[in-house]
């Protein structure tokens, strides 16, 4: 048992820190280390360099364009980047519509989209969520019906984000109603750009920002090549996404990222001009938080490990989601706390990337409250936190 | 980075796995719990024979050469078993601070000793009014002659009842907690002016308060440098801790085990008590914190050997971490049994007392939060 990096494993971090000191853009980094909203443009910006470099693609195989590394080096690489303040790589591309492309889509569909994903030619959206059909995927709606080379969609996705900038989305949607509800749904990719008749309508939150959106689909004709897999065997395209590399689920990089900082801002903010850091019940919070991320850190190792080996992170990957969330959620609680009553003041223009002027408050102060509302939403999707207990408790306590 | 064992550690886990299997069964502890001393002899023969009381010591010495995940792996069996012997007594706290300050000739005469199972120590160490801080002595030790005179009170001295030695801290200079002038005595636990209170603890253990009353020890009774005990000290305690953090992990896991078997049979409105998703989320809830306690005790378990501060980190925080999740399943265990987890009858209170109770040994869980606080600048990555 050895909990260190092999030679290779730190001189692979050696290689990601480097590249990260020297391509990473300093602006863009300013902009995530500072809870800065990002632009289209920032992420695009970002993911070409990635792509220049050959490591976008964590998780494909090396033949389709891939870094073919192991879950060690995927590891080692997104903690890197995540202390580095690289922005994070639009997953809906690269590291969801391409793996079930790779796996289950023709080889049309491999040439066509892969290298677009690869170069960022498309931005893609998920239309997964309906609102009759969120923990309960599979009660989805939205209706595809074959029309000779077309399938005339209708229905309306919802919480789909960063949708505003999509020009792609695929979809679940129902192709026979009259099957049980997950025998009857296919997997469409459906261009935004292109096909007439869908609205995307801005969802705002209650951080007053707009990440989330509602798309309708009305009568869109679809060409049938871009059904990915079967017709009526969507869901297995879904259930595969599931169990797809989920290692990184944990956050540890941004955890740990997030903690330095809020140890560096306790350090600096006063109560009855002492530093903050020697408050006890702060202090007491935060080696509690420092605790529980040690735990978890461990926790993502051995899984990360356990995969290196060849084993499939697969319902282990749950637990990890759930500790992960709430430990991030707990260190916005804690940023919130301090900044004290800097928390209250709500000034969604400090948040813009290109803010110069002077903020009210400590300038880390600006995004700490919005911040922790926003990041509710970290135990809802991807599977809310009680659906990860429900497959947790079938598919490892078998109960 | 690699969590498997090596083949030796395997042979260790194998070794404790089949004792506690085979002869440490329910009936077979409680009836060790009723003796004198609450522990079996003959088992502590057994722990003898397999080598199991050599474990951390040098191969010089007759011992394992074990490091912290060697202990690990045997503590963590004797936590599935709930093991009462006084192997952290005897073995860890003492035989390991015997092994780190004395001479040649002190470890010949009591390594041996310990690893054959003829001699049971334990370490007199902490006292009533520094709680779980092991630098606050107000017991001294006074030159006299050659020797020493040995005064004071040590509270809840672990398995200090049956000792035949103890290894007592005691202050040769300084005073409250002073780092400096702390030493190590060896005192014959028959000694004259010792005297002891023993009982039994409420997780299946004893203890004992020891009080020293002008007792004459020789120079041949110092353990190392005069007055410079404490990194050794802290050092022990460290590896200490890495074993109860690891008895905790294999009790947890049981405690686990147990539960959901119980829910999986115990029926009520005619179903399993497990398909209902409230008592479906409290058990996975217990079984994540079961994870946690498993992964940073690896991670105090391999940290032997980095820099003293970032080892305290570690080990404390894997410390805080098994009192706050033991409690969580210790609780839910006992709740999710119903009725039946508050009967003495049940195994599962028995790991739900010790669990618990393991905070209150060698620091709780507000103690070592307190040293991780302490060490809030130390910046770790465990990789």
């Amino acid at each position: 048992m050895d909990i260190n990096y092999t030679a290779e494993e730190r001189a692979f971090r050696d290689e990601v820190r480097t590249f990260l000191n020297e391509k990473l853009p300093k602006d863009i980094a300013r902009k995530v280390k500072e809870h800065k909203r990002l632009g289209k443009e920032d992420t695009i910006r970002w993911q070409k360099i990635l792509n220049e470099q050959g490591w976008l693609a964590l998780h494909w195989p090396k033949e389709h364009g891939g870094t073919g590394w192991s879950p060690i080096q995927k590891h080692i690489f997104e903690e890197e980047c995540a202390e580095a303040g690289a922005p994070t790589v639009l997953p809906f591309g690269v590291n969801m519509v391409a793996p079930v492309i790779i796996k289950f889509g023709t080889q049309e569909q491999k040439d066509y989209y892969l290298p677009r994903i690869l170069r960022s030619d498309d931005w893609w959206c998920q239309g997964y969520s309906e609102p009759g059909a969120g923990s309960d995927l599979a009660g989805l709606k939205t209706r595809a019906v074959r029309e000779g080379d077309h399938y005339i969609v209708n229905g309306q996705k919802t919480w789909t984000t960063l949708g505003q900038h999509a020009n792609m989305i695929f979809c679940l949607v129902r192709t026979d109603p009259d099957a049980k509800k997950q025998e009857g749904i296919s997997f469409l990719l459906i261009d935004m750009e292109k096909s007439e008749g869908i609205t995307v309508r801005p969802l705002i939150t209650l951080d007053g920002e707009h990440e989330v959106n509602e798309v309708f689909f009305d009568n869109v004709k679809v060409p049938v090549e871009n059904l990915v897999g079967e017709e009526n065997k969507g869901w297995t395209c879904a259930k595969y996404l599931l169990t797809f590399e989920r290692t990184g689920i944990a956050g540890v990089g941004s955890s740990k990222a997030a903690l330095a900082h809020l140890k560096q801002v306790a350090r600096e903010q006063q109560v009855n001009g002492k530093p903050l850091i020697e408050e006890p019940h702060f202090r007491a919070r935060l080696a509690d938080v420092e605790m529980e991320l040690m735990s978890l850190e461990m926790t993502n190792l051995r899984t990360v490990a356990a995969a290196e080996a060849g084993g499939v992170p697969g319902a282990e990957s749950s637990f990890l989601k759930i500790m992960g969330t709430e430990l991030r959620q707990e260190i916005t609680d804690l940023f919130r706390r301090a900044a004290g009553p800097h928390a209250l003041p709500f000034l969604p223009e400090q948040l813009a990337g290109d803010f110069d002027g002077e903020t009210v408050g400590p300038e880390f102060a600006g995004s700490v409250a919005s911040r922790y509302f926003n990041f509710r939403k970290l135990s809802i999707f991807g599977g809310s936190n009680e659906i990860q207990k429900n497959i947790i408790s079938k598919m490892i306590l078998g109960l | 980075m690699d969590f498997k064992f090596s083949d030796e550690q395997r042979m260790l886990e194998e070794t404790v796995g089949r004792l506690v299997r085979d002869s440490y069964t329910f009936d077979a502890r409680n009836k060790a719990l009723e003796s004198e001393h609450g522990f079996s002899t003959d088992t502590w023969t057994q722990f003898a024979e397999l080598g199991l009381l050599g474990v951390p010591f040098s191969e010089e010495a007759g011992g394992f050469n074990g490091g912290g995940p060697e202990l690990m792996v045997v503590a963590e069996g004797f936590g599935r078993g709930l093991v009462v012997e006084p192997y952290l007594a005897t073995v860890v706290l003492s035989g390991v601070l015997i092994d780190k300050l004395g001479n040649d000739a002190q470890k010949e005469q009591y390594l041996p000793a310990i690893i054959g199972g003829e001699t049971r120590f334990a370490l007199a160490n902490y006292e009533t009014k520094g709680r779980y801080d092991h630098t606050f002595v107000e017991t001294s030790a006074k030159k006299d002659g050659d020797g020493y005179v040995i005064n004071g009170e040590k509270a809840v001295v672990l398995h200090g009842d049956s000792a035949d030695q103890l290894v007592v801290i005691a202050r040769t200079g300084g005073s409250g907690n002073d780092k400096d002038g702390l030493s190590a005595f060896i005192v014959d636990a028959g000694a004259d002016g010792v005297s002891r209170r023993g009982y039994p603890t409420i997780d299946g253990l004893h203890a004992a308060d020891i009080s020293f009353k002008d007792v004459k020890v020789g120079a041949d009774a110092l353990l190392g440098d005069e007055g410079k005990a404490l990194d050794a000290l802290e050092a022990t305690l460290d590896l200490a801790l890495i074993a109860l953090c690891a008895e905790a992990s294999g009790a947890m896991e049981v405690a686990c085990d147990q539960t959901l078997d119980y829910i999986k049979e115990r029926q009520q409105f005619g179903v399993p008590i497990g398909k209902f998703q409230a008592l479906q989320h409290r058990m996975v809830e217990m079984r994540m914190e079961l994870e946690k306690v498993r992964s940073i005790t690896m991670l105090a378990a391999c940290s032997l050997d980095v820099d003293p501060e970032l080892r305290k980190k570690r080990i404390s925080a894997a410390k805080a971490q098994v009192g706050k999740s033991g409690r969580k399943v210790a609780e839910e265990a006992i709740q999710l049994f119903g009725g039946m987890g508050m009967m003495e009858e049940t195994p599962v209170s028995h790991y739900a007392k010790r669990i618990v109770m393991i905070d209150h040994w060698l620091g709780d869980r507000e103690y070592h939060l307190g040293v991780l606080e302490d060490l809030i600048d130390v910046d770790d990555h465990a990789a």
